[in-house]
């Protein structure tokens, strides 16, 4: 007896159904954060004041994504559109949605600058160790010893320098009032919970917001589903500590009287 | 945003400024609402008097990173909806192509004022006419841009307020081009408030964050300049580019003034026109049958009128400070015809009126100089 299944997946309200399913390949994390940053979205019911702004590489997919306002831009200079729409209308809610090749190697004048100034924007970076929508080649995330397509025998230290630590550089820079927190795709629960700080704190006009979600990416990777989930937990984990590095004291103050 | 009600300028007074104060003059009563910019020599002043006048009119201004970011942020103020603009020179000019690429694609209107430098690379700080290659065409696309080049305070003036209305008219990136020259130097203009001479603005909208509930009287944009297959992107370049030369003929502006027996046609533009006319007229008076043409704007060039002058004329004098970039486009425009051009090519440097009155009287008199 075939069975029938009534119940539509369950989407975040402010997911525009009609782009669905999203266009990332099988197995990728972006469709997972996005989902997260929905139901953060959803929560807070600021759908309609949002400005969701996504940068070139695969993040750009994410163009028609949600049902709320977008804006495509150039590689690396999601972050400073959104400044300059957040700054020109403030009572806007500005999403920068960027990879690691974007917010750490060609826009990071851009990251760091705006962390600086402790621009009111929320900056979501997603890192999934590689330059994905070219063909996987090394990205200032790519882990020791992992292999891409512009390190075949395995990214050197010695030459090609360490990981990028991109949480702990922003919480070193910023000032009173920013978040910064590190989450994964792998505890998708509390990545919401950052994504919606990161929200919150924005709206509070504390100051600048930036998370970033560790992600996973098996088409570069070449990696199966077993193998995709352990390089995510056992090795990028492992270097990228998850957590929150910079939480203002309002914020945590607001989060123990919802407990 | 504006809250504060003063006009910053009231009716219209004589005024003795920098060219860089005549633009922060011009935006101010332009409306303008926020400048993005970031400092590089000859257009510092822009917002050293910008930012002066910030609190007293309640505007806004973002020092920036970079040019790079000075576009981008520029890009962003304009699709939240404000009349915002930026400023820039020389190697600014060439990081900010990649924005205004993007503005280009999108149909964004930016307003930028290029006070043009030396070049190559770092060169002068004060003075070309090397800039008008980059501006009209710079990015990866077609020039589908507009760019008026000045000779004077109140062109500045001017065109810096027309600036703001051409672009959000008719949607394409719009270029107030000058030089070191006209930013630092002072002279007479007259300032006014647009609305005393009948100059009303276009209004602004956002393209992003438009009130109202998505769903309900409004639906969530999605702006984009990448696309998925050649075809695509094709017919998105080929809807531009018919609004674009459909709009040409109302948006191209010139200055002529030649005899009908013209023995020679001087073609400059930007300040040195200025030097021009002074000779064309000095010659005149000696009874030389010599004439002027002048684009103002260099993009959309204003070609028939241009193939008019030149279809008069016994030849041209192309007279410019940089190796060919205004005759390149010359050039172009009067493909077909067999006028002879004469060209005095000066990269880098002013040309006097006395200059350009030496090299008319010599090729009259058929010998060059």
């Amino acid at each position: 007896m075939a069975v029938e299944l009534e119940l539509e997946p369950k989407m975040p309200n402010c997911w525009d159904p009609a782009t669905k399913p999203h266009k990332f390949c099988p197995g990728c994390g972006h469709g997972l954060v996005l989902k997260a940053l929905g139901q953060a979205i959803d929560e807070l019911g600021i759908q309609d004041r949002v400005v969701f702004g996504c940068d070139i590489g695969c993040s750009l997919l994410s163009w028609d994504f949600f049902n709320m306002d977008t804006v495509q831009t150039h590689h690396g200079r999601t972050t400073p559109v959104l400044v300059g729409v957040k700054r020109a209308n403030p009572e806007l809610i500005v999403i920068a949605y960027m990879g690691d090749g974007g917010g750490y190697a060609i826009g990071s004048q851009h990251l760091v600058n705006a962390a600086n100034r402790n621009d009111r924007i929320t900056a979501i970076l997603c890192n999934n160790t590689n330059y994905a929508m070219t063909g996987g080649q090394m990205a200032p995330t790519t882990m020791p010893g992992q292999k891409t397509e512009t390190t075949p025998y395995g990214r050197d230290v010695n030459d090609q320098g360490y990981p990028m630590l991109g949480p702990e550089m922003v919480a070193a820079i910023t000032h009173e009032g920013s978040y910064v927190a590190r989450g994964t795709v792998s505890k998708l629960r509390t990545l919401k919970g950052y994504l919606k700080k990161a929200l919150a704190n924005q709206i509070a006009g504390r100051g600048f917001s930036f998370v970033e979600a560790l992600s996973t990416c098996p088409t570069n990777w070449r990696t199966n589903a077993k193998q995709t989930w352990a390089f995510l937990e056992e090795q990028m984990q492992g270097y990228f500590p998850v957590g929150e590095l910079k939480v203002p004291a309002e914020l945590q103050t607001a989060e123990r009287k919802e407990e | 945003m504006s809250e504060t009600s003063a006009k910053p300028v009231e009716g219209e007074r004589r005024a003795f400024m920098t060219g860089n104060e005549a633009v922060c003059w011009a935006a101010l009563a332009a409306g303008a609402e926020i400048m993005y910019g970031y400092p590089i020599t000859p257009q510092n002043e822009i917002m050293h008097y910008w930012t002066r006048n910030v609190p007293k009119f309640g505007k806004r201004f973002l020092q920036t990173e970079d040019e790079l970011s000075a576009g981008f942020t520029t890009v962003g103020g304009v699709l939240a909806g404000r009349r915002a603009f930026t400023a820039t020179a020389g190697p600014g000019n060439v990081l900010m192509q990649e924005p205004l690429a993007m503005a280009e694609a999108m149909r964004i209107p930016t307003v930028v004022i290029i006070q043009q430098r030396g070049g190559p690379s770092t060169a002068t700080v004060i003075y070309s006419q090397q800039e008008v290659t980059l501006t009209c065409f710079g990015g990866n696309g077609e020039g589908l841009r507009i760019v008026y080049s000045t000779s004077s305070h109140q062109e500045l003036f001017d065109y810096t307020i027309k600036a703001f209305n051409t672009a959000w008219k008719y949607r394409f990136p719009t270029f107030v081009l000058a030089d070191g020259y006209q930013a630092k130097m002072r002279e007479s203009l007259t300032i006014y408030d647009p609305a005393s001479r009948g100059i009303s603005m276009v209004p602004t909208e956002p393209f992003l964050g438009r009130p109202g509930k998505i769903g309900e009287g409004r639906t969530a944009a999605h702006l984009r300049n990448t696309y998925n297959i050649e075809e695509e992107l094709n017919a998105v370049l080929e809807k531009d580019i018919a609004d674009y030369e459909r709009y040409a003929p109302e948006i191209a502006e010139y200055d002529s003034s030649a005899p009908e027996d013209c023995d020679l046609l001087v073609v400059t533009h930007g300040v040195v026109f200025r030097s021009a006319r002074m000779a064309v007229r000095d010659l005149t008076s000696q009874g030389k049958k010599i004439g002027y043409f002048r684009p103002i704007t260099l993009r959309p060039f204003p070609e028939e009128q241009f193939r008019q002058a030149a279809a008069r004329a016994r030849q041209i004098l192309v007279a410019e400070s940089a190796y060919g970039q205004l005759l390149k486009i010359v050039q172009q425009n009067l493909y077909g015809s067999t006028v002879p051009i004469r060209t005095m090519l000066k990269p880098g440097v002013g040309i006097t009126p006395e200059e350009i009155t030496e090299e008319c009287s010599a090729i009259l008199a058929g010998k060059e100089a």
